[in-house]
């Protein structure tokens, strides 16, 4: 029938178990209030032009104000000729774009055909959406397949809305302001490079959760070109990561050898049937 | 003044919305604003659709929250092409409006999502239904919808009438989703328009320059 789907079947009808264990969950801990998962404060935005999708994102992941990955990719591979950003929970999106990956992949073995973005899209909305938004996802996917050039956003509850460009995560307000005027209708492929990075740069500027390098995404009939990073922050730090020492930096005082004596209790043959 | 709380109380994106759909003489007008906001303060796109062809002649306007919403006319969509599959034969729009009135009755606890139902078919010719928040399910002549409809139940009451041409219609749906947008601050954008009659389905999309302007504006 229409996908394989190996670790999930999708049941009829609408499921929402989850949102009520949750529900139940939030009355057992103290004060009322689950623990928060981590977010990864990011700027992600994308971009259609005239022959393609090009998506961007900044490289840091936060896990409160301590950076944790000054080199974390988030643009995350689907498909051949699919790419997704992701914002929100650093867990969650990159299970849910491994998820789609693997299922997209059985698919096109299946089927003997290249997935289309909108395959793509519905399988991520149907799975956000089954979860009520406990998923804390918030991805950007851009595609290029047989019927075009294609942008998708799709939002942690399970909203999908198709766009030429977008922004998203908590640098999303700044990158938009860039995105918004100089965005134009089949732009070419430099103008299309250099406004993401504006937009991605406008957003590392003015937000503290994201920073360090941008990465570039191009996606064209041609193939994929994953820049990474395409411009490195102003503000490395040059450290000389030696961190090797050679033998007999430590002194060694007492040297103990206990062999550690094995006998066989039992040992069983089974002949494999080989005819 | 008092803060205007709309739908802030759905969670995501939701469209705070007008939505409208009327009968004219041979056929059905129905419309959208096209904003979608988060918490009644940022809007989250300028250019959502929010009127979805769920059968060759039947339409629907989608109120409330959008991940809902989306998953509701997936379902029905689904439903309704099987059913016209079974049945051999183009549905009508009252089983659009059904199959949309089941999933919000069923799931109502679950759901926050309002549909208007337009089309044409070949039994009752042009018809509108709504199913409302809980699932209701009435059938009227003229509806409106989302939280920018009180703005217009006024306008809509006293221009409104039975068996207008099709300019006039869709003269008097642009004018009311103008109105509504200009005093509803969730409601916005262009004005989508979807005409049905039994020849075929014309989309119109009115951008927010070429909108009517009212005495104040």
């Amino acid at each position: 029938m229409a996908l394989s789907n190996v670790l999930e079947t999708p049941a009829a009808g609408f499921n929402f178990e989850n949102a009520a264990r949750n529900a139940a969950l939030e009355g057992l801990f103290d004060g009322g209030q689950t623990p928060k998962p981590l977010k990864t404060g990011t700027t992600i935005a994308g971009v259609v032009f005239k022959d393609g999708v090009v998506l961007g994102a900044d490289t840091r992941a936060t896990s409160s104000e301590v950076v944790a990955d000054k080199m974390c990719a988030k643009i995350h591979y689907i498909s051949p000729n699919i790419y997704c950003c992701g914002a929100g929970t650093a867990a969650d999106t990159e299970k849910t774009t491994d998820l789609l990956s693997s299922n997209l992949t059985i698919y096109s073995l299946n089927s003997g055909r290249n997935p289309r973005v909108v395959m793509a899209v519905n399988i991520l909305q149907d799975m956000l959406y089954r979860y009520h938004g406990q998923i804390g996802a918030s991805l950007i996917l851009g595609g290029v397949d047989c019927t075009g050039n294609h942008l998708y956003t799709v939002g942690p509850y399970g909203s999908v809305n198709k766009v030429p460009y977008l922004a998203m995560g908590s640098g999303d307000l700044a990158a938009l302001a860039i995105l918004e005027d100089g965005f134009k209708h089949d732009l070419e492929l430099e103008k299309a490079k250099e406004l993401v990075r504006a937009a991605i740069h406008a957003g590392i500027m003015s937000d503290l959760g994201s920073g360090n390098n941008i990465d570039i995404c191009v996606i064209t009939k041609q193939g994929v070109d994953y820049i990474r990073p395409y411009q490195e922050s102003e503000y490395k730090d040059d450290r000389k990561m030696k961190y090797k020492y050679r033998p007999g930096t430590t002194a060694v005082l007492t040297e103990k050898v206990v062999p550690l004596k094995l006998e066989v209790v039992q040992e069983t043959v089974q002949k494999m049937d080989t005819a | 003044m008092e803060k205007h709380h709309t739908d802030s109380k759905v969670k995501g994106v939701s469209t705070g919305t007008t939505i409208l759909a009327a009968i004219f003489d041979g056929g059905v007008v129905i419309g959208s604003d096209s904003r979608a906001s988060i918490g009644g303060e940022y809007v989250s796109s300028k250019t959502i659709n929010k009127v979805i062809q769920v059968h060759d002649r039947i339409f629907c306007c989608m109120a409330g929250s959008l991940a809902d919403a989306q998953a509701v006319t997936k379902t029905a969509k689904f439903h309704l092409s099987f059913h016209s599959v079974q049945m051999e034969s183009p549905p009508l729009v009252i089983s659009a409006a059904s199959i949309l009135k089941e999933l919000c009755y069923k799931n109502k606890d679950e759901l926050q999502a309002g549909f208007i139902t337009a089309g044409w078919d070949r039994k009752k010719g042009p018809q509108v239904y709504v199913v409302s928040l809980g699932g209701m399910l009435i059938s009227q002549p003229v509806t409106i919808g989302g939280s920018g409809s009180t703005y217009i139940y006024g306008y809509v009451d006293a221009k409104y009438k039975p068996n207008m041409t099709r300019e006039e219609c869709q003269q008097f749906a642009t004018n009311a989703l103008a109105l509504a947008m200009g005093r509803d601050n969730v409601s916005g954008g262009v004005v989508h328009l979807v005409v049905i009659t039994e020849k075929g389905v014309e989309h119109v999309v009115v951008p927010g320059d070429k909108l009517p302007r009212f005495h104040d504006e």
